[in-house]
């Protein structure tokens, strides 16, 4: 089967659901596919109609409204068959999607890395544990170790507090002078300065150890503590949780697949969100990581561009004052040398295959590693570990394999012959 | 619950909230690595696939991104 838009646009984060937005009333044929139940992305898990934030809420709203704007929950792209449609698949079958123009809104992941103890049940991601909480995983009355780098911490830690866990800590990489720097320049974007003072309020009476990472972690078969590296001296915490993560990365898997340019980890676009790819157009935290001001700024953007409509200089305005935001936020939370250290001979680097650390760093390049170690080649296909070999190697992986995500072999299979590329 | 939902996992019934995922009606272990070591969701968003498990008998599900639906049968990769 092949369904056909005008617009199709990929993430149904902040970016996503704001280029649908932007671009609903010039009455194109418009969807929206995600591979999660509900839209909103990560920063509005569990659906936007039911976030504080107002802007989910008015986003949903219109979108709802509008009756040219498609919504596919639970549909994952798997790859390009021909330029113009792409291969996806949902929870029961496959089909085919053509588009006269693309929108990739395919947002940020953590950089998880490898320290001795963190493939134990009960070590997340930061971010991964409050979505997971935000799923309903139990938290409450759990003591949790919030740990890793970036004002996402506490957020993470806020959520977490406010669904009944205990947070034993934050554990933040960065230190004084940078978190110093970083705060002072909050007074450029007030509203992120209001917003990380109610985080303040929020998180008041939380241990904030700055300066500090987690080095081990600790446990049978489950995680019961973490020792932090503190101020020259070694820290154990006890807990149930730890929730881990140095800072996002874009999701550039797509855009490889569909050979956009990419550099320094993040799509290349133009001032109109436009990829180096003839109508393919990118927004949001694939072009680099900013959040979600800048996401939505971005989303508006390609929206209109895509519609072939004016861009409004202060929309342009507005997204160069959210870029500001995110250079600093890149300057500050920077993961920081001793991390790459942490990895201790028989600590598993790439968790899908089980390969460590002593197997890996003989080798030259992800090439070299992929070919005798398998590292990379299970079915995160890099996604992890990749990430993190490139913070400790150095490595840069090779291109993208299609399909790019893990598909059911009926998937492909229902592809007629001359589709294939 | 007035909005509960009952599902089946690893053969043992559970409930929980509706809107709830299935990592989260697991909340622990989801898979055996290769090497055997037990395994449970790390990223939380669909990327890692260490929450991956079996549900009506379709494997490698990623549970993270699956809403628990009345009766699912999920089978985690913890029991051999």
């Amino acid at each position: 089967m092949t369904q056909f838009f005008d617009i199709l646009i990929v993430g149904a984060g902040p970016a996503g659901l704001a280029a649908a937005n932007a671009a609903a009333s010039a009455s194109r044929r418009i969807a929206i596919i995600d591979d999660n139940p509900l839209a909103g992305g990560q920063i509005w898990r569990g659906g936007p109609a039911r976030q504080q934030d107002q802007r989910a809420r008015l986003l949903w709203q219109a979108l709802q409204a509008a009756s040219n704007v498609t919504f596919l929950a639970g549909t994952r792209v798997l790859m390009q068959t021909q330029p113009g449609e792409l291969l996806v698949q949902d929870a029961e079958q496959a089909c085919t999607i053509r588009y006269n123009q693309l929108i990739l809104a395919t947002g940020a992941r953590e950089l998880l890395l490898p320290f001795p103890g963190w493939t134990l049940p009960g070590v997340t991601g930061a971010g991964g544990l409050q979505a997971l909480a935000k799923g309903g995983y139990p938290v409450q009355g759990k003591r949790v170790v919030v740990a890793g780098t970036g004002p996402l911490l506490l957020a993470v830690a806020a959520t977490l507090k406010e669904r009944g866990a205990i947070v034993a800590a934050i554990v933040e990489q960065a230190g004084m002078p940078a978190l110093a720097r970083f705060a002072a320049g909050l007074a450029l974007t007030p509203g992120k300065a209001v917003q990380a003072a109610k985080l303040g309020v929020a998180l008041r009476g939380i241990p904030y150890y700055a300066n500090s990472y987690v080095t081990t972690a600790r446990g049978d078969v489950q995680l019961t503590s973490v020792q932090v590296q503190r101020k020259g001296a070694k820290l154990d915490i006890e807990c149930d949780y730890l929730a881990c993560g140095y800072g996002l990365l874009p999701n550039t898997e797509l855009a490889l697949a569909l050979g956009c340019e990419v550099a320094q980890g993040a799509v290349k676009t133009d001032p109109w969100q436009r990829t180096s790819v003839p109508n393919v157009l990118c927004a949001g935290e694939g072009t680099g990581v900013g959040g979600v001001d800048l996401a939505l700024a971005e989303g508006r953007i390609a929206g209109l561009a895509a519609c072939g409509e004016g861009v409004p200089q202060e929309l342009l305005t507005e997204r160069a004052q959210w870029q500001g935001f995110a250079a600093r936020l890149a300057r500050a939370f920077a993961p920081r040398e001793e991390l790459r250290k942490l990895a201790q001979a028989d600590t598993i680097v790439c968790r899908c295959e089980d390969v460590c650390h002593d197997e890996l760093r003989e080798h030259a390049s992800w090439r070299s590693a992929k070919l005798h170690t398998r590292c990379g080649m299970g079915p995160c296909q890099g996604r992890i570990c990749g990430n993190a070999t490139d913070f400790l190697y150095g490595w840069r992986p090779d291109a993208v394999r299609t399909p790019i995500s893990p598909a059911r072999a009926g998937s492909i299979i229902t592809l007629e012959p001359h589709k294939e590329t | 619950m007035a909005d509960a939902i009952t599902l089946t996992i690893d053969s043992r019934p559970a409930t929980v909230a509706s809107g709830t995922t299935v990592a989260a009606a697991i909340a622990g272990v989801t898979r055996l690595s290769v090497s055997g070591q037990l395994r449970a969701p790390l990223c939380g968003m669909g990327v890692c696939q260490e929450c991956r498990v079996t549900i009506n008998g379709r494997a490698h599900v990623l549970s993270c991104q699956t809403l628990c639906r009345p009766g699912m049968d999920v089978q985690t990769g913890a029991v051999a």
